[in-house]
């Protein structure tokens, strides 16, 4: 028995250090957007919070329009997770409940190979298009280009063909359509997966930073992510990292909350993934 | 298979919005990619002359892209090995059956939610030369003064760092989900048998794991090739001199600020055929065929 116990501190012990290690950065950020100016860069390292925060973070607001760009981050997210999570279910159940009908394999590759297409291999002529289009500076370009899913549509498929035929029978004989059977019947059971992919693809939007570089412009359509770097910019000369430390917790903290609050339900999402 | 419904229509509505979607935003562009390689177009854009392959031959003649592409390689294993191996050792230390771990396993998924431009801003913050804590800490001990702005390995080593520690969390986050699926009298028969902890590590732990780690190596590889685009952007913008440029930065930097169309699409070309063997590599090995995104 005392040997299992000098393992069991051993774990704790190993957690214990990395997790200081890898959460120590974090911590630092914060403590650097705590201090003032002078704190911020002496030396050596000041590791200890300081008094200077609510000014920090209004500088940090004020000087890149935080609350605009939030805006415009956090809208194009929860419009792009909700896009993703219709489009993908809609497709996914054309792919599971109406037998092979023509094209049916063509279209399932078609829908696959967006994981082959990452912006970077077609970067100049998306770009082109959006300039085609007129949408350069407008949400269009930041949310309808992602509408498509790959991820989605494989989680749903994989869903829909676990559900137990017995169920789309008895629709069928009740005489419910299809559409009536996927709202009252699927969605109901799909909503843990609706959950983890919707806090999967909030973070992928919130967190992209080369399409909004590119197809914006204006400080009005900027996103959070270019942001950080309009602060480096606007902050270069004197490196007041207690100022650009503020925005960078900032950026952070939507995505981060959202990771906390449904956990669970992430967790879950992807252990279900990997069960079917 | 699961019941039908009858319906020659509806599943072409249903697919509708996702095929537009494709095709518009993925397959047209991407086409045109491809076909642009094999043309030099004018700094203006206004005319393009047919080329054949010479974008390809002055791209892997070019001594700056080669350059790019092994730094790249390097870079990506770096990140790749980190990553999976610390990735696995911290899922299976939190899966123990020990009070308290679901505290810590909230805290070693955060960088998760972290982008790659935030992670890049927290790194230039701890590695900054002047008064880092990292660069004081190396100084305290060693009494020498490390400058990732000038010094071309430093920087290299400090953007595999930040781009390592950046997917951590996603890492652990699988590897976690990877270890539910083992099933635990494995575990118990083999104690029983007077099987050490690092014995059942080896050989049945990490075996069984593999689906998982080989879907991570190609999701790391990915990221690794092209998310850390705004880290780079933030910290580096591929310097000093060209020493962290890495592929996406350096096609970046000739298609939108050095406007060599022919020669940027040239490099996504590349990149895409160096996608599709990954991809196919997945779809070959991968038992259970999905993907997360």
């Amino acid at each position: 028995m005392k040997k299992k116990n000098a393992k069991k501190l051993l774990v704790y012990l190993v957690l214990t250090a990395m997790a200081i290690v890898v959460m120590f950065p974090i911590y630092y950020a914060f403590s650097t957007s705590t201090l003032t100016a002078a704190e911020s860069y002496s030396y050596p390292p000041r590791f200890l919070p300081g008094w200077n925060i609510i000014e920090n973070y209004v500088t940090a607001w004020q000087t890149i329009n935080m609350g605009r760009l939030m805006l415009n981050s956090g809208f194009s997210a929860l419009v792009v997770a909700t896009g993703k999570i219709c489009f993908s279910i809609l497709a996914a159940f054309a792919f599971t409940y109406f037998g092979n009908f023509r094209g049916k394999f063509f279209f399932f590759g078609l829908i696959l190979i967006t994981h082959m297409l990452p912006l970077p291999v077609r970067i100049l002529p998306t770009y082109e298009l959006m300039k085609n289009f007129g949408w350069i500076n407008t949400y269009y370009a930041l949310t309808i280009p992602f509408f498509a899913s790959a991820t989605g549509t494989l989680l749903f498929r994989q869903l829909f063909m676990t559900v137990p035929t017995s169920l789309s029978d008895a629709a069928r004989i009740d005489g419910a359509g299809p559409m009536r059977f996927l709202f009252s019947i699927l969605l109901p059971l799909s909503k843990t997966n609706m959950g983890a992919l919707f806090l999967i693809e909030f973070n992928f939007i919130w967190n992209e930073y080369l399409w909004p570089l590119i197809i914006t412009t204006t400080n009005d359509m900027r996103v959070v992510q270019i942001g950080i770097k309009m602060l480096l910019a606007s902050e270069a000369q004197a490196a007041e990292w207690n100022v650009i430390m503020a925005g960078t917790i900032t950026a952070m903290i939507v995505p981060l909350i959202m990771l906390l609050i449904f956990q669970k339900t992430f967790m879950s999402g992807f252990s279900l993934k990997e069960d079917k | 298979m699961n019941s039908r419904f009858p319906n020659r229509i509806l599943p072409y509505v249903l697919l509708s919005p996702s095929i537009v979607v494709v095709i518009v935003f993925l397959i047209i562009p991407t086409a045109q990619s491809i076909y642009t390689s094999f043309f030099r177009v004018s700094p203006f854009g206004d005319r393009r002359f047919f080329v054949g392959f010479e974008n390809f031959s002055r791209l892997f003649e070019s001594s700056a892209y080669l350059h790019s592409l092994i730094i790249t390689l390097i870079f990506a294993a770096l990140v790749v090995f980190i990553g999976l191996s610390l990735g696995t050792v911290i899922a299976v230390l939190l899966n123990q059956k020990l009070r308290g771990l679901s505290f810590y396993r909230t805290f070693f998924i955060w960088t998760y939610a972290i982008s790659p431009a935030i992670a890049g801003t927290i790194w230039a913050l701890m590695f900054n030369p002047s008064s880092g804590p990292i660069v004081y800490i190396i100084r305290s001990i060693t009494g020498i003064g490390i400058n990732w702005m000038t010094d071309r390995t430093i920087a290299l080593v400090v953007v595999v760092i930040a781009a390592s520690w950046k997917m951590l969390g996603y890492n652990i986050i699988f590897y976690l989900a990877g270890l539910q699926a083992i099933p635990e009298e494995l575990l118990e028969s083999a104690s029983i048998d007077g099987a050490s902890s690092v014995k059942k590590f080896f050989r049945i732990t990490l075996p069984l794991l593999s689906p998982t780690t080989f879907f991570l190596l190609i999701m790391n590889m990915l990221y690794a090739f092209f998310d850390v685009f705004g880290l780079i952007d933030i910290m580096t913008k591929g310097g000093p001199g060209n020493a962290t440029e890495l592929l996406v930065y350096k096609l970046y930097r000739d298609g939108f600020l050095a406007m060599n169309t022919g020669f940027a699409s040239a490099q996504s070309v590349v990149l895409f055929v160096f996608v599709a063997i990954l991809t196919i590599l997945q779809f070959k090995y991968t038992e259970r065929k999905v993907f997360y995104g």
